[in-house]
């Protein structure tokens, strides 16, 4: 079997797996999955930059609130209905993305880290800042009866649940054919040794750019969904903490895998979700796992699979 | 055609007040092999750098088949036909051997996928390395990524192909191969080699330009280089028989 045919074969039957586990999972487990899909997309999103372009962001969370404020303002203050309230969140994490990239590609390494990091800051301080807008730390709940999309009452969690599976199957075909395709293996050429990619005849910057573009688009979409999906909008979401969530669960599924966002993402879930069933010090239990996977599984849980047995896996 | 493919007018690199290179003009022959040499420190390596955009001249002018490319960035100097290997060997050592060559192949074909396979899979057999396409780069011998590295300039049918310091590190057989490999390239493709083994210069040049201090010294065959008084006692030094 060819490596394309293999790559194909995978991701459709992650989805397959996922749709079925909805009709197996009670339905504390099924709420749970509706919110690690919507994640995992948002970690999608940061791998394209930082797994496959090898640029560390450390301020995503920018654009996962810039989607979720697009699509929840353009709903509550101007009473918009919610499929063009998405396109809002979306073009609006577009245009921050391009904005953002445009800006901070003229710096890399550490200082692409801070440049990113302050532009969350900033991001997040203006949330607080129009608190009269936004309502700030508080937040505000998108109300019940508004969020339908082409009629059907997403609220439920049956409908939740798929409406959550659409966007991430849609945007994890997505990623698995980027990243085979050429503009895939350039910025991956990037990733690991951006000089011999210039001097192939390269435009780096600009590829560099589209991947910020992309990525940041991925995340604001993610955080769009999140804001339709579960009702609420609230700078929390634009804290630094939402920009460290996405690097974790990358790097603990496996940075430049496919599979790794949406394996990290369910992984980090339920240690916590399990470790504080177990115990109040539940983080101390996360951070031990954490430690010893970063130990022995440095690529993250993909990423070894990766390198022991599945060399083909994309 | 011109029979001129290359040319530098007042090519000068200034790091502070040091010049590493001063006003170098130099003009290549098109479809020949012109080799680059001079002592460690002439300017060798910043002067291809200049010629290929990867280090910004301080002023001069680079004339690539009647087009100043002067102001042209490095990628679009490479999308015009210049291939550069680089002299401390620069691959992507995480990837196969397949992966480098058909990064370096897709920026022409492209999207299509059959030809860059094709494409890389006659590189690697020309380069006699296809029997180890699906090893990551890294894990090769030093002198099998120096090959590499001129499989990475090779696939992109290049019109010049700069090759800084190629034969550094290679076994005796191996130096052997790459002269014969460079001959065989020799009528389509113009080559600019800087080399500092005198052997495979003297097997593959038919024109040589001298740098020295930064500075021409001297250019012309092969023979003339070696009666060349100033060459010799700038760089084979005459005062051995003294």
């Amino acid at each position: 079997m060819s490596d394309t045919k293999r790559s194909h074969l995978l991701h459709l039957g992650v989805i397959a797996v996922l749709f079925a586990l909805f009709f197996v999972l009670p339905a504390y487990h099924v709420g749970n999955l509706s919110r690690i899909m919507v994640l995992a997309v948002y970690a999608m999103g940061f791998n394209l930059l930082f797994g496959y372009t090898g640029l560390l962001s450390l301020g995503h969370a920018l654009f996962f609130a810039t989607g979720m404020y697009g699509l929840g303002m353009a709903m509550n203050s101007f009473g918009i209905a919610a499929e063009p309230a998405l396109l809002i969140g979306l073009i609006c994490a577009v245009v921050m993305a391009a904005v953002v990239g445009f800006l901070a590609l003229r710096t890399s390494g550490v200082a692409f880290m801070i440049v990113t990091l302050m532009f969350a800051q900033a991001g997040y301080l203006t949330i607080l800042y129009f608190g009269a807008y936004t309502r700030g730390d508080e937040g505000f709940v998108i109300p019940q009866p508004d969020r339908m999309i082409a009629g059907i009452d997403i609220t439920g969690e049956t409908a939740r649940y798929f409406a959550a599976l659409i966007l991430f199957a849609v945007v994890f075909l997505l990623i698995a054919h980027v990243v085979r395709s050429p503009f895939g293996r350039t910025l991956v050429a990037i990733r690991e040794n951006e000089e011999r990619t210039r001097m192939l005849g390269y435009d780096t910057d600009r590829h560099k750019l589209k991947a910020v573009i992309l990525s940041g688009t991925i995340s604001g979409l993610a955080g769009a969904a999140y804001a339709l999906l579960f009702g609420y909008a609230g700078a929390t979401f634009a804290t630094v903490q939402y920009s460290i969530f996405p690097l974790l669960w990358v790097l603990l599924g496996g940075a430049g895998t496919t599979l790794g966002p949406i394996i990290g993402v369910a992984f980090m879930f339920y240690l916590i979700d399990l470790s504080s069933s177990v115990t109040q010090a539940y983080m101390l239990i996360a951070g031990v796992v954490l430690v010893l996977l970063t130990l022995f599984a440095p690529q993250g849980l993909a990423g070894e699979l990766r390198r022991r047995v599945m060399r083909w896996l994309p | 055609m011109a029979a001129v493919i290359l040319e530098t007018k007042g090519l000068t690199k200034s790091y502070g007040g040091l010049n590493a290179n001063e006003d170098v003009d130099f003009e290549l022959r098109r479809g020949k092999v012109t080799a680059l040499i001079g002592p460690n420190g002439a300017g060798k390596s910043t002067f291809v750098g200049m010629v290929s955009g990867r280090i910004p001249a301080t002023r001069g002018q680079v004339i690539f088949d009647g087009q100043d490319i002067s102001a042209l960035p490095a990628h679009k100097r490479i999308q015009l036909g210049i291939a550069y290997t680089f002299q401390i060997t620069s691959v992507y050592a995480g990837l196969t051997l397949r992966e480098n060559i058909a990064i370096a192949a897709r920026r022409r074909l492209g999207k299509d996928r059959k030809a860059v396979q094709t494409k890389v899979s006659g590189v690697l057999e020309q380069v006699s390395l296809l029997d180890r396409a699906d090893q990551d780069a890294g894990d090769l011998s030093y002198g099998h990524q120096r090959v590499l590295e001129i499989a990475m300039g090779l696939v992109q049918d290049p019109r010049l192909f700069i090759l800084d310091e190629p034969t550094q590190g290679l076994a005796e057989s191996e130096v052997d191969d790459f002269v014969t490999l460079i001959k065989t390239l020799v009528g389509d493709t113009t080559i600019l080699l800087i080399e500092h083994n005198m052997d495979v210069v003297m097997r593959t040049a038919d024109y040589i330009h001298v740098l020295d201090n930064g500075r021409s010294l001297a250019s012309g065959t092969p023979e003339e280089i070696r009666k060349n008084t100033a060459v010799q006692a700038a760089y084979l030094g005459t005062d051995v028989d003294a």
